[in-house]
């Protein structure tokens, strides 16, 4: 094992496929998540009404073969609301997991890799960040620069920042004592090219499983903040707004809850068990350990 | 045990039950009145925010004269007044053994500081506008006050009723804020920031006593939150209750009380004339052909309002029907942007404050304006951040505001406004109305300011908010309108 081609531990295992899919919990989560994708890139091109439009006349309709999902306290369908806030909840989740990953996938790796004061440095860093309640920051930081869609995306990022930091340098922690790095070593690499050709490859698979579930926490951190009505501002529908808006609405007609509830369990479920999957798909240690 | 355990509580209910029968017998005193803002300070000589009147007025607070629930002038802490034939002498003669909560005595000295404090230069008083023409104040004896004008004023006792016009006593004056001291059936007994403000019954008061001992304030924000706390009994009464969507649900439950009523709230789009494209007069007539105010009434408010079509609410007799100058027509609004030189519409941002109203109203009004190609940024404000970008600093394009005052179409003549707006035809019949004493006389010439500010279009006219009142069905003696700002709990009682 530990004499392993790096080149080899890299490479995609063919079976690796067919074990996922033979995983419950990927399964399941793969599902519910192609449905809430689907559903967001379906609403580029189309929705069962528009979303613009204010119909007073039409409002609080329960449920029916018109309106799958009923109406909201405007008139507005529901289900083609929850479809657009669906591309607006996978923006969210998607950019800020970005933003955590290549700010905080270098720095972890850079620790790893110089050690000593640098090291210690970087991930205290970390710890202060991860000190103050993600959610909480989260909530400050739109309090301070404005409420919005790109400032949430923001304030998730800036909280994914540690975890991914964290990930990347436990990963490669665990890599450099190798004797395939050290080979690499003897052979001259530096330290940045064995970090870009050999580490990295390496602890991909622990990045996936961390950023699907740092997505799934995203879109719920997104709804909670525009819960709060700092997330996207209206008329961009939101699920978290939507949610919130419901709230008095709720003895007139409890379907304009129910709707953008469920709409953030799924994802948020979904997104969830996929990385659970994965992990014990890509990680069989873990899987052994728990 | 478990039978000693299941006696004892059998003992315990039956307690429970005559401690119940007992207070059927006598009425509660006590009482907790939700609020959905709360006020900055508590003195209402020093703010504009409707929240002070509404804690203050007639409960801690009260003036020479006083607004009572049908919005009619009625004598306060003067008991009578005799006004000089040429209308320019007014001599209040005060009531006797007036005392503030701090134990002074209330007299002409009194009536003379608060009026001169509140005309002075250096005042902090937001209705100033409603002591211009007085010249002077003399103390006759301590019981009789003159207050002399440089001319006729015909609202002039209106005009001291109001909030903003309260008797304070010189010494504690400058505390007011945080320790209000009045002549009031109340008197002040806590402030908890964010969450209550708790008044006492003032067991010296010079008229009818309050029926209540205790009497709170509880500030409630959310509207979900007071929805809540109605049902479960925990906040006893809403004078206006912040949830309309709400209100049926109250109006089923035969514990609950639901009066509709009137408020002197014009709410309206409010359009900063001096920025462009809004100094075109043409793009705000395009906005009044394209407003639904009936959408607006039923879509934010479920219903509760009347349409308005100029600054002045309905149920007054000088209000005219102008309902017809700018009728919703898509086509027309359409060509008049492209006569003002936008036929694709343009981009704006529209500020909207806390309140239903605001909040809901302007993502319907801003759905509207789509339809004509005006597309409107949406961008939610908290009421500190209103008062200072767009009331004081006037850096907004347009917002959605309702103005509770009674009487103010005069704010249109206000250069300093943060409409923005200035009309001298508009100047001239307030000029003319400020001398007028007529009734008649003044409805005519109302009715031509409001046509005025109509024909200009200076702001969106949308609706009279409605009084949403809610209360504990045993309650008696709310306002059923607000005539003014005020909660008057002075006549507030429990019927068990």
């Amino acid at each position: 094992m530990a004499m392993l081609d790096p080149a080899r531990e890299a490479a995609p295992d063919p079976g690796v496929w067919r074990r996922a899919l033979a995983n419950r919990s990927f399964l399941i989560g793969l599902i519910l998540s192609i449905a809430i994708l689907l559903a967001g890139a379906l609403s580029f091109f189309w929705t069962p009404y528009g979303i613009s439009g204010v119909n007073v006349a039409a409002r609080l309709q329960a449920p029916s073969a018109a309106h799958w999902f009923g109406t909201d306290h405007f008139g507005r369908d529901i289900l083609s609301m929850i479809m657009v806030g669906a591309r607006n909840s996978i923006a969210v989740a998607l950019v800020a997991v970005g933003i955590g990953m290549l700010a905080g996938v270098p720095l972890g790796l850079w620790a790893a890799a110089r050690g000593g004061w640098l090291d210690a440095v970087v991930m205290r860093g970390n710890d202060v960040v991860f000190a103050f309640p993600a959610l909480l920051s989260a909530v400050m930081i739109t309090a301070v620069f404005g409420p919005g869609a790109v400032n949430a995306i923001i304030a998730i990022g800036i909280f994914n920042v540690p975890v991914f930091a964290r990930v990347a340098r436990a990963g490669a922690m665990a890599l450099w004592p190798r004797d395939y790095i050290l080979a690499a070593r003897a052979a001259g690499k530096g330290k940045g090219r064995i970090t870009r050709e050999h580490i990295l490859p390496n602890i991909m698979h622990l990045l996936i499983v961390q950023g699907t579930i740092q997505f799934s926490l995203g879109i719920l951190a997104e709804a909670g903040l525009s819960y709060l009505g700092l997330g996207a501002q209206p008329p961009a529908p939101s699920w978290g707004r939507m949610l919130a808006e419901a709230q008095t609405m709720m003895a007139l007609g409890p379907h304009t809850a129910l709707f953008p509830g469920l709409a953030i369990i799924i994802a948020v479920l979904g997104f969830n068990l996929m990385g659970d999957g994965l992990r014990d798909v890509l990680d069989p240690k873990l899987k052994a350990a728990r | 045990m478990r039978h000693s355990m299941s006696r004892l509580s059998i003992s315990a209910l039956f307690l429970s039950a005559l401690l119940s029968g007992s207070a059927l017998a006598a009425p509660r005193t006590d009482i907790i009145v939700g609020m959905a803002l709360e006020p900055p300070h508590l003195d209402p000589t020093a703010g504009a925010a409707a929240a002070i009147d509404e804690v203050t007025y007639a409960n801690l607070f009260e003036g020479l004269t006083r607004i009572n629930a049908k919005g009619e002038v009625v004598p306060g802490l003067a008991e009578s007044w005799e006004i000089s034939p040429d209308g320019l002498t007014y001599t209040f003669k005060l009531r006797a053994g007036v005392k503030f909560h701090d134990g002074a005595d209330f007299t002409a000295d009194d009536v003379k500081f608060s009026i001169e404090r509140a005309m002075a230069a250096d005042s902090t008083n937001a209705q100033k506008a409603l002591f211009d023409g007085i010249t002077s104040v003399e103390v006759v004896d301590a019981a009789t006050a003159k207050i002399t004008l440089s001319r006729p004023i015909g609202l002039l006792l209106y005009n001291l009723g109001w909030g903003d016009a309260v008797m304070v006593d010189p010494a504690s004056a400058a505390t007011n804020k945080e320790k209000p001291v009045g002549t009031g059936p109340f008197k002040f007994a806590g402030w908890a920031k964010g969450s209550a403000i708790t008044l006492d019954k003032n067991p010296a008061y010079w008229g009818t006593p309050a029926a209540l001992d205790k009497a709170e304030f509880r500030i409630i924000a959310d509207p979900a939150a007071a929805t809540a706390a109605m049902l479960s009994g925990d906040v006893h009464a809403f004078a206006n209750f912040p949830a309309p969507e709400a209100v049926p649900q109250f109006q089923a439950d035969p514990r609950f009380a639901v009066v509709i009523g009137q408020t002197e709230g014009e709410t309206i789009l409010s359009t900063n004339n001096k920025k462009p494209p809004f100094d075109n007069i043409k793009v705000r007539q395009a906005i009044a052909h394209t407003l639904d105010r009936q959408a607006v009434i039923d879509g934010a408010m479920f219903g509760q309002g009347t349409p308005i079509f100029t600054h002045f609410p309905p149920f007054n007799p000088a209000y005219v029907d102008l309902s017809g100058v700018y009728p919703r027509d898509l086509d027309k609004a359409k060509a008049l942007l492209a006569e003002a030189g936008f036929p694709d519409g343009f981009k704006a941002t529209i500020k909207l404050p806390p309140p239903t109203y605001a909040r809901r109203g302007g993502e319907i009004i801003a759905a509207q304006l789509r339809e004509i190609g005006i597309d409107l940024e949406i961008i939610p404000v908290e009421w500190a951040q209103w008062l200072e970008q767009v009331f004081t600093n006037k850096d907004y394009d347009l917002t959605i505001v309702s103005h509770t005052e009674p009487n103010d179409i005069g704010i249109y003549g206000r250069k300093d406004y943060y409409f923005q707006y200035a009309s001298e035809a508009f100047d001239a019949v307030m000029a003319k109305l400020d001398v007028t004493a007529d009734p008649a006389a003044r409805a005519t010439l109302l009715g031509e300011a409001q046509t005025i500010i109509t024909n200009d279009a200076v702001n969106g006219f949308i609706f009279q908010l409605a009084q949403t009142g809610i209360r504990d069905a045993k309650i008696e003696g709310m306002w059923a309108d607000a005539p003014i700002q005020a909660i008057d709990l002075t006549a507030v009682r429990w019927t068990e």
